[in-house]
């Protein structure tokens, strides 16, 4: 871990999930504070200023995607929304605004830690301003440098967009990444309602990359919401 | 037996009058033989009396005539104010009937019942207003003179010269409950009347002369006392009725008055309204329409004047239709054991009965033994004009073309004039004048006989090329000639009327059955608007409305549809009124007649469904019984259709109850215990976990994945529930977006990975497979269900495969298993709510997978079924529509070159 007992905001109104979460974080691994209402997460958010952020999207008192905004005003620390499945526009909204990542409820402990270790990751990563220059999982290399792809360390060759959607998964691996914001990254700003463009690469980019393109294991879909490159933890 | 028993009949009558009577207010009628008599002044000292007695008694309205000592009489009641209407420039007080309803006192006085109303009243007549007073359960004080009554209108005019146009119907002065005789000797009414105590002095003179004479003062008088008596004549009868004396009863006499289009026929109407009040019998009026003449705009009018004169004296009103007026009336009087009839003397010349044949005689001869009473004032039902019937030709072709032929005729003569006999010739004009009276009517057909003749004793009859005729064998033949074609030409025009009788009731049978044919064939109700006001508007030339009463009884045109016409407040307020009332109002009818539509009530199995408004485009079109008549069968049809529409209504909407009833149970009993099992083995694992804290580590891992596992199925049991409400509540939105099946494939797989426990899935797609319009999510709950019964239903380490094809726009989808298969007959029902399968393991899902995957491919215009596969197993399939232009799709790129 890059920091010690990293700081831990937990916003959310329900006291069984609270209880929940201090058991599973609050372990000497991270550091627990919470806060049962968006109010007083914000006060909290601005007089602690932690290290992550858990949030609750359906708040007694003002909805998270609210709070987000807020948050993302004068903070860049990262923000992991929970919420139900069947709120996936919901879900899609808050990552727009700036949330880095999701959990469907019920979570596992184990999603949960992941999760938050990849934002962690992240955010530690951008801070030092470094990028790693290659990426490895499973099968898959690729030299960001060289611009080379490898599956069992035969080079492929993708195509200049099929590479940049790669490049932009890989860039935040681990993390789900919203249809708008491969759209928009990938084909520009002019492109993000062809949702379609994005399928029939991902599609692609699978046959290329995947063992079983229809049972991918690496480009993962997130349902609704965008897709996530698979890291293991 | 007691021959004395009253009759039953007439006892039941007795009750229900009796029963209406105990509603209904009492109608108190002080009558008079003419004005100044003291009607008002008797009807106010006795609403004072009332008063004194502690009797809510409220003045309507009273007219004083500025009478001083009437005026006296008035202090000290209450009085409602009166209605202003502007008509014509000057404002007239009228009698607030709404007010009068609202205040709703015991007694009401409203002076002079034969009052008529400023137009835009409710009612035409006053004594209507009393009606719906009495109704309402309000008594009524009321006045009324001799010469108002209906059935005394024209003996009064004949006495005073003056026709009085204001008049009541006997049957309401016959209703009252009490009648009071405000009586005056002629000579003391003279007295008031020189002391100005009735009318002011200068309009005392001009009323004395025309009105006030001695003479019809006395006359007047007399006719009041014996209408008067004739009342307690009638109530004596009653009496005797009632207590079972019966002899008195006139055995069985029936009157029959024939009438016709003309304004006299009123005066045999009020005879014959006389005669049977004197005999106390029943009396019919009935009226002969001949198919073959149509009236005129005047005489269709005067004729339904009189049938609603009859109508108001109480007579039951026939219409027959025939072309014989005695036959069609002494058939009518046999059928009805008419015992005498009253008909009009001819007023025509005589030498008109010797060629068309006199009713009259013909009555009286056929007559038998009913009695025939003639009366001055009226002919036969034969007066109307014939009126050029639209159908022929303009009669100067019927004659110019009768003209050709007997020309034609002459040449064929003349050309073979050496080769025939003046004998073949005659039959040549003979063969013309029959083809012209076989085609067209009389006139031409006589036209073509005297032209005939004529030509034919120029040309053949010597001496030739003169009129004159020298051998008298040849006026025989003329006449013949004549006779021949007077003959056919009668033949042909009989069977043209008959035909066009025939085709009229033809259209209007033909008009009625189309329509129910229609209404029985719509399934909702504007398919029914819209086919009342097609066939309706059709076959009346009117604009339809069809008015539905709300839960509350307030009516509106049916929802989503414009008005048919202008429907403003006074229009809905007729509508209303005909809908609490049951009863025809507006155009063409005495109540609110100066609404734009008449308003009929649609009445089904007795009670009333709405109110149908016609408009015709010609307002006097209702004014015609027939038309009437046959708007009524019409409105009949709609009632019984909106009625048998609204049981079908309440039948579906009763099955939907039931649905969703059984939804409800099922779902309850889903809840209690399909969630309960996995709670149970949850709360069980917990709480041995925090008991026992020596547990040997495998237990307590044990336990942990009991509590895991059981959570996960709850997870998935409370999202089929919520699905299934989804799609029960229609409340399942698809968002349909262009993607490749895979996509859903690869998410449902990864979501079963830990429940396929090690079971491999084959997917097979073609490589060319387009994209598909499908709600992703949506779809991958339909795979993920189709895939979890798989491997719930099929033996470990047997394949599952899905596969897809494109088939006719569509996309194809199995999801194929060689287990068991389904047994035989299941294949449909597994889609029912919570079915479970016979062969389902223990521990299963509730039984609504299959129908939310039903849900949701129906949602996206699919269809799901499921069937047996050759060679052992099932396979689910199901299709998605491939709908509307696929997106473009981005340029293909050239591999990129690494850097």
């Amino acid at each position: 871990m890059a920091v010690p007992q990293p700081l831990v905001l937990l916003i959310e109104d329900e006291p069984q999930m609270r209880r929940f979460l201090r058991a599973a974080l609050d372990d000497g691994q991270y550091h627990l504070i919470e806060a049962p209402t968006a109010r007083e997460g914000l006060a909290q958010a601005a007089s602690r200023n932690p290290d992550i952020i858990l949030m609750d999207l359906g708040l007694p008192d003002g909805d998270g995607l609210d709070l987000t905004r807020r948050i993302r005003e004068w903070s860049n620390r990262p923000i992991i929304v929970l919420s139900a499945r069947g709120m996936e526009v919901d879900k899609v909204a808050a990552l727009d605004a700036g949330a880095d990542d999701y959990l469907t409820k019920p979570f596992g402990v184990g999603e949960l830690l992941a999760r938050m270790r990849v934002a962690l990751r992240h955010a530690t990563l951008a801070a030092s301003g470094k990028e790693e220059p290659e990426f490895l999982e499973g099968d898959l290399r690729v030299d960001l440098a060289r611009r080379q792809v490898f599956v069992r360390s035969q080079e492929v060759h993708l195509t200049p967009l099929e590479y940049r959607l790669l490049q932009t998964l890989v860039h935040h691996a681990g993390k789900v990444v919203t249809h708008r914001h491969l759209l928009k990254e990938v084909w520009g700003i002019n492109s993000i309602a062809q949702t379609h463009y994005l399928r029939v690469y991902m599609t692609q980019l699978r046959h290329k990359l995947e063992v079983d393109p229809t049972h991918p294991r690496l480009l993962l879909t997130e349902p609704g919401v965008g897709y996530r490159l698979k890291v293991s933890s | 037996m007691n021959e004395r028993r009253p009759d039953p009949d007439l006892l039941l009558a007795q009750v229900r009058e009796a029963e209406g009577r105990a509603t209904r207010g009492k109608l108190k009628v002080f009558f008079g033989a003419n004005p100044g008599v003291g009607k008002t002044f008797a009807m106010l000292e006795e609403a004072r009396v009332k008063r004194v007695e502690g009797v809510d008694v409220v003045v309507g309205v009273v007219e004083t005539h500025r009478r001083v000592e009437t005026e006296a009489l008035l202090t000290g009641l209450e009085i409602l104010p009166r209605r202003p209407v502007e008509y014509r420039g000057i404002t007239l007080h009228e009698f607030d009937l709404d007010a009068a309803l609202a205040r709703h006192p015991a007694i009401l006085l409203v002076d002079e019942l034969a009052h008529t109303n400023a137009p835009d009243s409710r009612h035409t007549r006053r004594w209507q207003d009393v009606e719906e007073l009495l109704a309402a359960g309000i008594s009524v004080y009321t006045t009324l003179n001799v010469q108002h009554l209906e059935s005394l209108n024209d003996v009064v005019a004949q006495i005073t010269g003056i026709q009085v146009r204001e008049t009541v119907p006997d049957a309401v002065f016959d209703a009252a409950d009490e009648v009071e005789l405000a009586d005056l000797t002629p000579d003391d009414l003279l007295r008031r009347l020189e002391q100005g105590k009735v009318y002011f002095p200068e309009q005392a003179e001009r009323a004395r002369e025309e009105f006030f004479r001695k003479g019809n003062l006395i006359a007047l008088r007399e006719l009041a006392l014996r209408r008067v008596a004739e009342r307690v004549d009638a109530q004596m009868r009653g009496y005797m009725r009632e207590q079972g004396i019966r002899e008195i009863w006139p055995a069985g006499d029936r009157l029959l008055v024939s009438v016709g289009p003309n304004p006299a026929s009123a005066r045999l109407i009020r005879a014959g309204h006389r005669m049977a009040s004197r005999l106390t019998c029943e009396w019919v009026v009935v009226y002969v329409e001949n198919p073959a003449i149509s009236l005129s705009a005047a005489d269709r009018e005067a004729l339904v004047e009189n049938l609603r004169l009859a109508e108001e004296l109480e007579a039951r009103v026939a219409t027959l239709q025939g072309r014989d007026t005695a036959d069609e009336i002494l058939a009518y009087a046999r059928e009805h054991n008419v015992t005498r009839i009253i008909i009009g003397k001819p007023t025509h010349p005589w030498w008109r009965d010797k060629v068309r044949g006199s009713l009259l005689d013909k009555l009286v001869r056929g007559s038998g033994d009913v009695d025939v009473y003639v009366i001055s004032g009226e002919v036969e039902g034969e007066v109307p004009r014939r009126l050029p019937s639209p159908s022929r030709a303009s009669p100067l072709k019927e004659y110019l073309w009768a003209v050709l032929v007997v020309t034609l005729c002459t040449l064929g003569g003349w050309a073979g004039l050496h080769h025939l006999t003046v004998t073949d010739i005659a039959m040549i004009y003979l063969l013309g004048t029959v083809v012209v009276s076989s085609r067209s009517g009389r006139g031409p057909a006589l036209a073509a006989v005297l032209v005939s003749i004529a030509l034919f004793d120029f040309f053949f009859v010597p001496p030739y090329l003169t009129f004159a005729v020298s051998d008298l064998q040849f006026v025989s033949t003329f006449g013949v000639m004549l006779l021949i074609s007077l003959v056919i030409s009668g033949l042909t025009v009989r069977v043209r009327e008959q035909a066009g009788f025939a085709r009229e009731r033809e259209s209007r049978t033909a008009a009625l059955y189309a329509m129910s044919r229609e209404l029985a064939t719509a399934r909702d109700r504007s398919q029914l608007v819209d086919v009342v006001r097609r066939q309706i508007g059709a076959s009346f030339g009117a604009a339809v409305q069809l008015l539905l009463p709300d839960e509350a009884g307030s009516l509106a045109p049916p929802e989503g549809q414009a008005p048919a016409y202008p429907l403003d407040d006074r229009e809905r307020g007729v509508a209303q009124w005909v809908f609490q009332r049951d009863q025809s109002a507006g155009l063409g009818t005495d109540t609110l007649p100066a609404a734009k539509a008449l308003y009929m009530p649609l009445r089904a199995s007795g009670h009333l469904v709405g109110v149908l408004g016609v408009m015709p485009s010609d307002p006097r079109r209702f004014q015609d019984p027939a038309q009437r008549q046959l708007l009524e069968a019409f409105a009949d049809q709609v009632a019984l259709a909106l009625e048998r529409m609204t049981l079908e209504q309440q039948t579906q909407q009763s099955q939907v109850e039931i649905e969703a009833e059984r939804l409800r149970t099922a779902l309850l009993s889903s809840l209690s215990h399909d969630l309960r099992t996995p709670l149970a083995g949850i709360t069980g694992s917990a709480t041995s976990l925090l008991q026992d804290r020596s547990m040997r580590d495998e237990v307590r891992r044990d336990l942990l994945q009991t509590i895991v596992e059981e959570a996960q199925r709850m997870n998935r049991l409370i999202g089929n529930l919520l699905d299934m409400i989804r799609v029960e509540t229609q409340t399942l939105v698809v968002q349909k977006e262009w993607q490749p099946l895979e996509e859903p494939i690869g998410v449902a797989l990864i979501r079963l990975d830990e429940r396929l426990q090690g079971r491999e899935v084959q997917v097979q797609l073609p490589p060319d497979l387009p994209l598909v319009p499908l709600d992703g999510l949506l779809i991958e709950e339909v795979l993920i269900n189709l895939l979890e019964n798989a491997v719930k239903y099929t033996p470990a380490g047997s394949p599952i495969t899905i596969s897809a094809r494109v088939d006719n726009q569509s996309i194809v989808v199995d999801v194929a298993d060689r287990g068991p298969g389904l047994p035989p007959g299941e294949e449909a029902r597994i889609f029912d709510k919570f079915y479970r399968s016979v062969g389902a393991p223990p521990g299963g899902g509730v039984g609504l997978g299959l129908t939310i995957c039903r849900g949701i491919v129906q949602a996206h215009g699919g269809r799901i079924w499921a069937e047996n596969r050759p060679g052992g197993g099932a396979v689910f399939r199901f299709t998605l529509p491939i709908e509307g232009t696929p997106p473009t799709l981005p340029p293909r790129e050239a591999v990129a070159e690494t850097v």
